[in-house]
């Protein structure tokens, strides 16, 4: 290290300028990510607050992350910061898409001053940012964010991770600073084969369900952001809710909201089959309410198919396991060929996770191993006792279905209602049709991810699959107790469980259901004329009003 | 990008200067030019811009801030930032708006160019004029296309809004190169390097001029909006 020749001064000027220069470019970045126009103002008197004398905006999520993220450090030699853009579609998709690195690397120029040159030349650079940031293919990608995807980003520090950007990918190089203590390089590797996700495909879809932005959208400003109406669709249309937690598979992403970090959604898993992925910085775990249940440890994704495409064969992002051995005739099964259209059938028997499914899969003679059983606030026991019979193949026969029903957030519908019939799953037709959707809601109902341990101990079995006798497919899942972690234990009548109960199967909302949403919408179009002449013959009223707002 | 160096020689007492050239090409269709143009031409003063200095006693000076907003184009699938500096832009379209028309009404095959220069003052006593000195010089040639239906509009768009992606990362690495640029100046000095008229912002000294080629590449209609002087006048 030779930089003795450098003053202390100068050196703490430039590791200043260096740490301001790294936030400042993550801001640049993830703003021109927002889908927004960014408009700043010139200001001919210095506020002395504009770092580089550029008018950028601090959001202060997106400083709170970057700095988490550094953790007091600076880009050096092998630690570079990286930004990571990835897109996430509303079936729980993800790609990456960028990765913005900010590196250093050993050439130095000894020469060069600190407070004058290296600081214009950052300024000059980060003017290229915002430049570069526009051209890049994820920029118009991001600006038509919303309805069917999501831009996300994620910053971590340390090795340079490209390999999730596909095969091919290209690479801009935005700029070089020389410095006394190394050269700072900022570039951008970017995805390029986007074939299935151009954004003409996604202007050809119908919106299919709206994202709920809280967890998800970048709010700066609270008060200014879009907000996209969550527009939910009944009928086929519907197999995509968007989940509000990732699945447990997925790398760890920062998703970004104007909530309190603790509120931010989003795993701690990664995935196994992927490259060790970088120092995770960003885990911000979900506050479960505890309503985990255990069976919830579906994890695997149905993908969507739109409606148009019609039933396809499942495009499962992840292995789909089924329970062998099974049929319908045990309907207490955990999971597999059920009837039609339907999702595999929740396990019968609660489980406290992954493991302890299988287990108890493979030892059917353990006896009844429901910790919370109570029959006194279960209206349907019989099934304890069946499922514990339940036979149980050797192990490799048994396979847990694993999947993620995804549900919005002000969706309330009739189970018989719901998109069982359009998941694409494998056997899907014989799969049990009536499946308590917000039991499997992964909002209610975060699925477990390994690693954790699912504080719940409460059971939750299926009466019976399509074979059941009775026509009442909303009594299929009965709760036989509820015990949500973190709520009073079950001496105590709790709050939670008799919410839940309560609001089990709530009336569907009139205005979703298709025949009326298909109605309006066509009605809505053949008024429109009608409208525009109205609108037309108020233009003057317009006009001055919004005079008044200008 | 083509790359010329051109030796503008000074009078006997300025040393002789290189002056960087930079050569862009881009075909659009006619309701494209001004985008195109207003697009490359911001870009370019975005890195050649900085605050208002204001000059404090001891010589030292403090630099106004610069914002950017976003710009979408109507007829290209592009967007682009400029400095927010309402001033600059209404000169900018200003310019760009004179040489759209001259390319429709020239009659031509619909080809000329526009060029952005960066110039430095250079004081003369009298009787000689001030010398223009110029640093750097940005041309961009424009082909203006013809297209039959909408179908080829679209693609048009697409495709233009992709090759002036190219352009703005040509730009910026031009600008990475870190290669000359006139020295800060004292407060005297600062007219002679910085246009101060505008109130926002501060763009090095440039000018626009613009000239119309029939197909054979001469020069058919030169229309000039401020001359070069160049100081091998002397």
């Amino acid at each position: 290290a030779m930089d003795t020749d450098l003053s202390s001064q100068d050196r703490k000027d430039l590791d200043k300028f260096i740490k301001f220069f790294a936030l400042k470019t993550v801001q640049v970045i993830v703003q021109a990510r927002l889908g927004e126009k960014i408009s700043t103002r010139s200001s001919s008197s210095p506020t002395g607050s504009d770092w580089f004398n550029l008018a950028i905006k601090d959001i202060p999520e997106v400083t709170h992350e970057a700095k988490k993220a550094l953790a007091g450090q600076l880009p050096a030699v092998g630690r570079s910061m990286c930004v990571e853009i990835s897109l996430k579609t509303s079936e729980g998709d993800s790609m990456e898409l960028e990765i913005w690195c900010l590196e250093m690397n050993e050439k130095c120029d000894k020469e060069i001053k600190v407070s004058y040159t290296v600081y214009n030349r950052l300024s000059l650079l980060l003017k290229s940012l915002l430049a570069i940031t526009r051209v890049t293919p994820a920029y118009r990608l991001s600006r038509k964010q919303g309805h069917e995807y999501v831009i996300l980003y994620r910053i971590y520090f340390g090795e340079v991770q490209l390999s999730g950007l596909g095969e091919g990918f290209q690479t801009v190089r935005v700029g070089t600073v020389g410095t006394p203590v190394g050269t700072i390089t900022l570039s951008c590797a970017y995805r390029i084969n986007l074939a299935f996700m151009s954004t003409r495909q996604f202007e050809r879809t119908p919106p299919i369900m709206g994202i709920i932005i809280d967890h998800f959208v970048d709010r700066p400003y609270p008060s200014s952001s879009p907000m996209h109406p969550c527009n939910y669709r009944a009928g086929e249309d519907n197999g995509a809710i968007y989940p509000s937690v990732e699945d447990s598979q997925e790398v760890c992403t920062t998703s970004f909201s104007t909530s309190p970090p603790s509120q931010c959604v989003f795993t701690v898993t990664k995935a196994h089959f992927q490259t060790p992925p970088p120092v995770v910085t960003d885990t911000l775990k979900v506050p479960v309410m505890g309503l985990a249940f255990s069976h919830q440890l579906s994890s695997s994704r149905l993908s969507y198919q739109p409606a148009a495409l019609g039933v396809g064969s499942a495009d499962m992002g992840y292995p789909v396991l089924f329970a062998g051995g099974l049929n319908a005739a045990h309907p207490h099964q955990l999971i597999g060929p059920g009837k039609e259209g339907g999702v595999p059938q929740i396990p019968s028997q609660p489980a406290h996770g992954t493991q302890a499914d299988q287990e108890r899969m493979c030892t059917p003679l353990d006896g009844v191993h429901y910790s919370a059983a109570t029959p006194s606030s279960s209206e349907d026991t019989e099934t304890v006792s069946n499922s514990s019979e339940g036979k149980c193949g050797s192990p490799h026969d048994l396979l847990e279905t694993i999947f993620i029903q995804k549900v919005g957030a002000f969706v309330n519908k009739p189970i018989n209602q719901v998109t069982m019939a359009n998941l694409d799953i494998p056997f899907a037709m014989f799969a049990p049709k009536n499946v308590e959707l917000e039991d499997n809601d992964p909002m209610v109902n975060p699925p477990d991810s390994p690693e954790t341990e699912s504080p719940l101990q409460g059971s939750l079995h299926s009466e019976g699959s399509s074979g059941s006798s009775t026509g009442n497919t909303h009594d299929d899942f009965v709760m036989i107790d509820f015990k949500p972690a973190f709520s009073k234990d079950d001496i105590l009548p709790m709050d939670l469980g008799t919410f839940y109960r309560e609001f089990q199967n709530p009336p569907q909302l009139s205005s979703l259901s298709i025949d009326i949403g298909a109605q309006s919408m066509a009605e809505d179009l053949d008024s429109l004329p009608e409208k525009l002449a109205v609108h037309e013959k108020n233009v003057k009223e317009f006009d001055a009003f919004v005079e008044t707002l200008q | 990008l083509s790359r010329r160096t051109r030796r503008c020689a000074a009078s006997g007492i300025t040393p002789t200067m290189n002056c960087r050239a930079e050569v862009l090409e881009v075909s659009v269709e006619g309701r494209q030019v001004e985008e195109a143009m207003l697009a490359v031409l911001h870009t370019v003063l975005l890195h050649r811009s900085t605050g208002k200095f204001h000059y404090k006693k001891e010589g030292t000076y403090s630099i106004g801030t610069v914002g950017t907003q976003d710009v979408d184009c109507d007829f290209i699938d592009f967007a682009y930032v400029r400095v927010s500096s309402e001033e600059l832009d209404r000169a900018l379209r200003k310019a760009v708006g004179e040489f759209k028309d001259a390319l429709r009404n020239s009659g031509s095959d619909g080809m000329g160019q526009i060029s952005l220069e960066f110039y430095q003052k250079k004081k003369s006593r009298w009787p000689f004029s001030d010398e223009c000195i110029p640093w750097e010089l940005w041309t961009i040639k424009v082909n203006v296309v013809n297209l039959a239906n909408e179908q080829e509009r679209q693609i048009c768009r697409e495709k233009v809004g992709e090759k002036l992606c190219e352009k703005i990362i040509n730009i910026v690495e031009v600008m990475n190169r870190h290669e000359y640029l006139p020295k800060m100046p004292t407060q005297s000095e600062v007219d002679n390097v910085f246009d101060t008229s505008l109130k926002d912002v501060q763009p090095y000294l440039y000018k626009i001029s613009y000239q119309i080629t029939d197909s054979l590449g001469t020069s058919v209609t030169t229309t000039m909006r401020r001359l070069i002087k160049d100081t091998l006048a002397l």
